[in-house]
């Protein structure tokens, strides 16, 4: 019988099954950000057991409120900073060269086909776009990553959706998501990797990939995962070339993790993308979804666009094509926020950020802020944002704010407007 | 090992978030204790005020989808600091039912229509709920009214509540 790619990167990293569905797996990575790490090293130290399984294959970042805004954040940092040097982590990512985990982390091909990855961070499943599994998790599993490198999971059962397409002009990864959220339900992949096949996959930068996978949390997935293929050698050859003597033969080993023709899945879902809109979400749960033409009277206080959805470089440019030559409207404050420190210089060089600041956008630095309403763009009550973010749950963005979840192109027509807008890109 | 009897504290809802269990404010913080007064402050559940309902209940009866979104163990670790070390419901978010029991406490499935049976006679009443972990029944109390329940958890999520959680397990094993 044929495999899934999770059950081979499961066979490929079995340590042991303590019950007849778990799966204890060896961990290539582990990732780390100040939010959810610091109690876990606290633990460590407690119990004494402050030690690290493999201090190259942890990684670490200070995101998720950088610039620290008080004493406690502060502190976190100071803690995951204090240990990182302690135990030697050569990767870690402060302020000035760091940027939003699930961003920064692919950019310096940390993640490679048929990886296995966990981090105390719900969107740890994005890196799926790269073939590999990778799932959050809280942070007594972290701490045990941390020691140990491994942890459990249940049997890797599949969702496949294959994606047929084209995908019309002006539509993006985040509406193809959406779409996907609004179908499966915010509990229709509970306990199931979700894979991602078809055309409109095969056609899809790793951004794209990056930004459809890391919403497969909000249908309850554990981890998205696409094919690795050309798109995903070409992404990381750099950090790849010395270990291949070609492209050819590094795409050849990432086969390994391929999905059989005759692999097993839990559920098989057809979704056609063809004639799909530009969506948003009206509620408080990301499978809430209606197209944007619905919703185009609704009035927004503030546009954001950032995030480890679609704070990325292709996400900026989109957006900047919307804003070219605009102004933001005066009912509206604009806040960009670029994923990573990389993704803010390119979009300097290219001459991105200045079509921001001449909209009138705020540009913050890379951080997730705003996301989870901890810093850089929190809503007063009864405010309301259009956000390239992944959470539209009651209070994400600051108590009593209203969040519409958006893509970048239908957030940059919305900051111009004022109102929830479809962008001129969208010829529908 | 943890306590696992107690009054019950009914939530009406499915897709209860964790953001709504402890908002991401909170999670600064770096001691647990910290996030005993903001547990369910986002909650939107008619008839439910989490100032005045939450103390003195040590289990939580709630429908489906339980902790979706976010990974942060401050949920868990809310509710530890309330007293509160089980929750029963019809599913669970992944990541939240194995933070339950990678800190030693415990997320029990039963079937839809039992937990509708529950709600049904139970929920708006003083509910007492006896765990019997060795014959794994639970004894609902209420006015006279009794229901006996059995559930199932696996021998792997038994051993973590019994060792005390996955760092011991773990470190001993691997």
């Amino acid at each position: 019988m044929g495999k899934t790619i999770a059950e081979k990167i499961f066979d490929a990293h079995r340590v042991d099954n303590p019950a007849d569905d778990v799966h204890v797996i060896r961990l290539d990575a582990v990732f780390c950000h100040e939010i959810t790490t610091p109690l876990a090293i606290h633990d460590l130290v407690n119990r004494g057991k402050d030690r690290v399984f493999d201090p190259d294959k942890i990684k670490v970042v200070i995101d998720h409120v950088s610039p620290a805004k008080d004493s406690k954040t502060a502190m976190q940092g100071k803690i995951l900073r204090e240990w990182s040097r302690r135990h030697n982590i050569r990767d870690f990512f402060d302020i000035g060269r760091n940027g939003v985990c699930h961003a920064i982390f692919p950019e310096k091909g940390f993640v490679r086909p048929g990886f296995t990855v966990i981090m105390g961070d719900s969107h740890t499943c994005t890196h799926g776009a790269f073939g590999a599994f990778a799932a959050g998790v809280g942070t007594t599993d972290l701490e045990v990553g941390i020691l140990k490198g491994v942890c459990a999971f249940r049997d890797p059962s599949t969702i496949k959706i294959n994606i047929s397409g084209p995908l019309p002009e002006g539509v993006y990864a985040k509406d193809v998501i959406l779409s996907v959220i609004g179908r499966l339900g915010v509990n229709g992949a509970t306990n199931r990797v979700v894979e991602f096949t078809g055309p409109v996959i095969d056609a899809m930068s790793m951004e794209s990939r990056m930004t459809l996978c890391n919403m497969a949390i909000e249908a309850g997935g554990t981890s998205g995962i696409c094919s690795p293929d050309r798109v995903t050698i070409e992404y990381l050859w750099d950090f790849i070339k010395d270990e291949y003597a070609s492209k050819e033969e590094a795409l050849e080993d990432a086969g390994r993790f391929l999905s059989d023709a005759d692999a097993q899945y839990d559920r098989v879902i057809e979704h056609d993308v063809s004639s799909l809109e530009p969506l948003v979400t009206y509620g408080y749960k990301p499978d809430q979804v209606k197209p944007v033409r619905e919703m185009e009277s609704i009035p927004v206080d503030q546009v954001y666009i950032g995030s480890c959805t679609n704070g990325r470089i292709e996400d900026l440019r989109v957006a900047a094509q919307v804003l070219k030559g605009k102004k933001i409207s005066d009912s509206v404050r604009g806040v960009v926020s670029p994923a990573t420190t990389q993704v803010y210089r390119q979009a300097m060089a290219e001459g991105v950020l200045k079509i921001f600041l001449d909209a009138g956008f705020c540009v913050t630095n890379p951080t997730c802020g705003a996301c989870l309403g901890m810093s850089n763009g929190v809503l007063a009550e009864g405010e309301v944002c259009a956000s390239t973010t992944n959470r539209n749950f009651n209070g994400r963005m600051g108590k009593g704010g209203m969040v519409h979840l958006v893509s970048p192109a239908t957030a940059a027509a919305t900051a111009i407007s004022g109102f929830i807008t479809n962008s001129e890109l969208y010829k529908g | 090992m943890k306590n696992f009897s107690g009054n019950v504290l009914f939530l009406d809802g499915s897709d209860i978030n964790t953001d709504e269990i402890i908002p991401a404010k909170y999670l600064t913080e770096n001691s647990k204790q910290a996030l005993k007064p903001y547990f369910l402050e986002d909650i939107r559940l008619e008839g439910f005020n989490a100032r005045r309902d939450v103390e003195g209940k040590n289990i939580i009866v709630t429908r489906a989808n339980f902790g979706c979104g976010s990974s942060r163990e401050h949920a868990p670790w809310a509710l530890e600091v309330n007293n509160i070390h089980l929750v029963i419901a019809e599913s669970f978010a992944r990541i939240f039912r194995q933070n339950m029991f990678n800190c030693g406490m415990m997320a029990v499935e039963l079937p839809a229509r039992t937990i509708d049976d529950i709600f049904k006679d139970f929920a708006h009443r003083e509910t007492y709920l006896e765990t019997d972990l060795d014959k794994s029944v639970f004894t609902i109390t209420a006015d006279g009214r009794h229901a006996k329940i059995p559930f199932s958890i696996s021998n792997f999520d038994r051993a973590l509540i019994t060792t005390g959680g996955w760092v011991d397990y773990a470190d001993s094993k691997y």
